[in-house]
């Protein structure tokens, strides 16, 4: 540990939303010149304590001292001013804003009261080329860029405030491969520059790869702040979930798959982005998708889910022809089908109603008769579900909005069990959640398999391939390069697919 | 890509309202018995400048996502105080000028202070303080009449150099001193920004609130500058309900047809001027070809409603389902 100063102090930090303590007297040193990790499952209380460095929140009691001086930010705007920044897991781009506009938006250069769209260009192109990302246009819309450039975009509008200490809120969750090892490089250059940067994420191997110093958090409190690399993973994670680390993944199913593929396509194609794509699911199956972000996993789900226009090929749903045009259509009872899409905020979630409305939504036909809801009948299937999944609810009256990143997910998984579903897509459901609740649905998925549903899965995360997929289809191009089955299921063999390189290329 | 296409991208929709406003135009014209002269051009642009001034103020207030249904009101109201205080010698009618127009903007402050601070919906809001404009208008003119600068009156709805309508000549000045300076500025970006999405607009510390501010004040200004127009061309003061709430709807077709998006956050004033002029072009053509003037607001509504269609003739070809909601 270096002997200077800590660049920003926080003591004795408590934050309480309603009844409900969300961060309990929580110190932190951050000090400049070194990457600090904060680690703790979703609800831990590590939102929040940003959310106070960053001015977003302000705490009921305990102070912050920046640079020795104490420090209470009003607004976001006044944390930037003292040099504290942040970029944030849930983006904060205008959409209908030009990429340089975003970048310099707090302060655009003025000249006589007019923003000047010169030298807003030069800071712009400035703060793209320190991000590591000059290949994007600084006119370009933002609402034109993939979600992945935008999160580029989002650190280089943070790099052009000049931070002090730039906070990294999962700041690489929509990352490709290639820009997270740039985003990267960022990091590592503005720590030898003497900035305190702060950093969070759920992704183990990049805090091994990043941080200097680590803390973990765990129910609002601070658990331990120890220097990176003195604890193993397994050690970190059990100080995050609090309880002894076992095999994260359950072991799998042997049942013997017989008779027609629940699910099953036959070339199937749609607009350039797949290309002649036959696989299919036996009942009791996981399949898992795999290959690199972006290779058309998320297509395939909803050309299946009938959400695509314009598809061509064959369906079969237990062996049959069916043709599945709208996921209104999908979830009747004859197609049994459910899909857990991907961004549970927008595509998942009506965020402002109640869990309890939530919960009930893919599934109203099963608890009314004649179009006129049973609320005994409701109230019943909705606590059946909370129980069922866990969910940590104080009331299912509040909005859904209330829980936390990873019992919302929760949520949005029960929605359709309610249903009852045959085949179940799952979209990256994992991405941004804790390890515990991770472990939750990984458990879950192997007892609806084990029940005789289907599981088709796409996963960014490897290591829930390898652990849950009975078999992974590997797509590269919008096409499957490769299918791997059983102990095949390496790492790599699935890095080596993913690249669409043949395997041997790897290991030179 | 090349810079071009990025500035086309971005201004496409407002390319899209002058173009329409060309060809319809060019249709009118073509048609009209008089032909391509000073004349019809002059007609057309004194009739059309007065919408174009509350298309602009409904624009203002739209692209931070919100709506006002009291710019017709504000140009009732603007009308009555003008037909009162802008009279008399040249130093009193620019006197009575500025109280029009700080009359204008007073209506917008109020709406903005409402809908900012109140924490209401701008379209109850709005709604609500239209009618008491409404109200105010018709205490200061229970029945039509007063008068007006006439002067002034002639020199602002004539011919500049002898062949360009005056109005013209005001709504490009009215451009030049509000929207240009207002676009550009910092509270012109938050308020896209505001308009586009408020939360990443507040997280990013723009003045948001001092920006939908701004809008709803410039917007009240923008009307009333609407009702000083409306006193030069009738030279009375009235409070006509019907004629307020058919400007308030009026504006916003205009602005729809002019490329703003109802959702905030995109679209220009400049846009909303030439929906603005396409939608009375609309209306005219009808003259042209001799209908029935009675066929006029069914023709009206069906040529809306074709124009209005044409911009989402985009959906046909989205062939991912979830690209149909914003």
């Amino acid at each position: 540990m270096s002997q200077q100063q800590p660049l920003l102090t926080m003591k004795g930090i408590t934050k309480r939303y309603g009844g409900v303590l969300a961060l309990s007297n929580a110190d932190l040193e951050i000090m400049p010149g070194r990457i600090h990790a904060v680690l703790g499952e979703n609800g831990a209380g590590k939102s929040t304590l940003i959310k106070v460095m960053a001015g977003v929140v302000k705490p009921d009691e305990g102070h912050m001292a920046l640079a020795g001086h104490d420090v209470s930010f009003a607004t976001p705007a006044a944390a930037n001013a003292a040099g504290i920044v942040c970029v944030f897991q849930e983006l904060s781009l205008i959409p209908d804003l030009s990429v340089a506009d975003n970048i310099v938006i707090s302060q655009p250069p003025t000249r006589a009261g007019v923003i000047n769209r010169a030298e807003q260009r030069r800071i712009a192109e400035q703060a793209l080329a320190d991000a590591g990302a000059s290949d994007i246009h600084p006119s370009a819309l933002v609402r034109d860029l993939p979600l992945s450039r935008r999160q580029i975009v989002e650190i280089a509008k943070a790099l052009a405030r000049k931070p002090k200490v730039l906070i990294l809120d999962e700041a690489t969750s929509a990352l490709t491969a290639t820009d997270v090892q740039k985003v990267f490089a960022v990091i590592k250059r503005l720590r030898n520059e003497g900035k305190a940067i702060v950093y969070i994420s759920h992704r183990m191997h990049e805090i091994a790869e990043l941080a200097d110093d680590c803390t973990v958090f765990r129910n609002g409190r601070k658990i331990s702040t120890f220097t990176a690399g003195s604890k193993t993973d397994s050690e970190v994670v059990e100080l995050m979930i609090g309880r002894e680390y076992k095999n994260v993944f359950p072991p799998k199913g042997n049942v013997a798959l017989t008779g027609a593929p629940a699910i099953a396509c036959r070339h199937l194609s749609w607009a350039g982005r797949l290309n002649d794509i036959s696989l299919s699911v036996h009942p009791g199956e996981v399949v898992g998708l795999g290959g690199l972000d972006g290779q058309g996993q998320r297509e395939l789900l909803l050309a299946l889910f009938g959400v695509l226009r314009g598809v061509s090929g064959k369906v079969e749903r237990d062996g049959l022809p069916t043709s599945i045009r709208d996921p209104s259509r999908a979830r009747l009872p004859q197609s049994g089908m459910a899909l857990i899409p991907e961004d549970r905020k927008t595509e998942g979630l009506m965020l402002p109603m109640s869990i309890g409305d939530n919960l009930c939504f893919s599934a109203l036909d099963r608890v009314s008769s004649r179009g006129v809801l049973d609320r005994g009948a409701v109230a019943r299937k909705i606590q059946e579900m909370i129980d069922l999944l866990q969910i940590k609810v104080a009331s299912p009256d509040l909005p859904v909005s209330s829980l936390s990143g990873g019992n919302q997910q929760k949520v949005v998984i029960a929605k359709w069990l309610m249903n009852e579903p045959r085949v179940v897509l799952l979209n990256d459901p994992t991405r941004g959640i804790d390890v515990g609740t991770k472990q939750e649905i990984y458990a879950l998925l192997r007892r609806l398999a084990d029940s005789g549903v289907a599981i088709l899965f796409y996963s960014t995360d490897y290591d829930e391939l390898i652990g849950c997929c009975d078999r992974v289809m590997v797509m590269y191009g919008g096409a499957i390069v490769r299918e791997l089955a059983g102990e095949a299921i390496t790492e790599h063999a699935l890095v080596a697919s993913a690249l669409n390189i043949n395997e041997g290329a790897v290991h030179g | 890509m090349v810079e071009w296409r990025y500035w086309f991208a971005e201004n496409r929709n407002t390319l899209l309202a002058v173009l329409m406003f060309v060809v319809m135009f060019a249709i009118y014209a073509g048609n009209h018995p008089a032909g391509f002269t000073a004349n019809v051009v002059q007609t057309a642009a004194n009739k059309a400048t007065l919408l174009a001034f509350v298309a602009m103020a409904q624009a203002l207030v739209i692209i931070t996502s919100g709506i006002d249904l009291s710019v017709g009101m504000v140009l009732t109201l603007a009308n009555c105080v003008a037909s009162w205080i802008v009279v008399g010698t040249g130093l009193e009618t620019t006197l009575g000028i500025l109280g029009v127009l700080a009359t204008g903007a007073l209506c917008g402050a109020v709406n903005g202070l409402i809908v900012i601070f109140g924490r209401l919906q701008p379209i109850v809001t709005t709604i609500a303080t239209g009618a008491m404009f409404y109200g105010i208008a018709l205490f200061l003119r229970p029945f039509p009449g007063g008068s007006v600068n006439e002067t002034l009156a002639d020199f602002m709805t004539g011919k500049a150099f002898g062949f360009f309508p005056m109005s013209f000549v005001a709504l490009g000045a009215v451009v030049l001193a509000i929207w240009v300076p207002y676009s550009r500025s910092v509270i012109g970006r938050a308020a896209y920004a505001a308009g586009s999405s408020e939360s990443a607009a507040y997280m990013s510390g723009m003045p948001v609130k001092l920006a939908k501010f701004t809008a709803y004040v410039l917007s009240g200004l923008l009307a009333a500058i609407g009702g000083l127009y409306l006193t030069f061309f009738s030279y009375t003061g009235e409070a006509a309900y019907a004629s307020g709430n058919t400007y308030t709807l009026f504006s916003i077709a205009a602005v729809v047809l002019g490329g703003v998006s109802l959702m905030g956050g995109r679209g220009s004033a400049i846009g909303a001027i030439f929906g603005a002029l396409a939608f009375r072009t609309i209306g005219d053509l009808l003259f042209v070809f001799d209908f029935d003037p009675l066929w006029q607001p069914l023709f009206q509504g069906v040529v809306l409603l074709f124009a209005v269609s044409i911009s989402a003739f985009g959906l046909f070809r989205v062939r991912n389902k979830l690209d149909w909601f914003p």
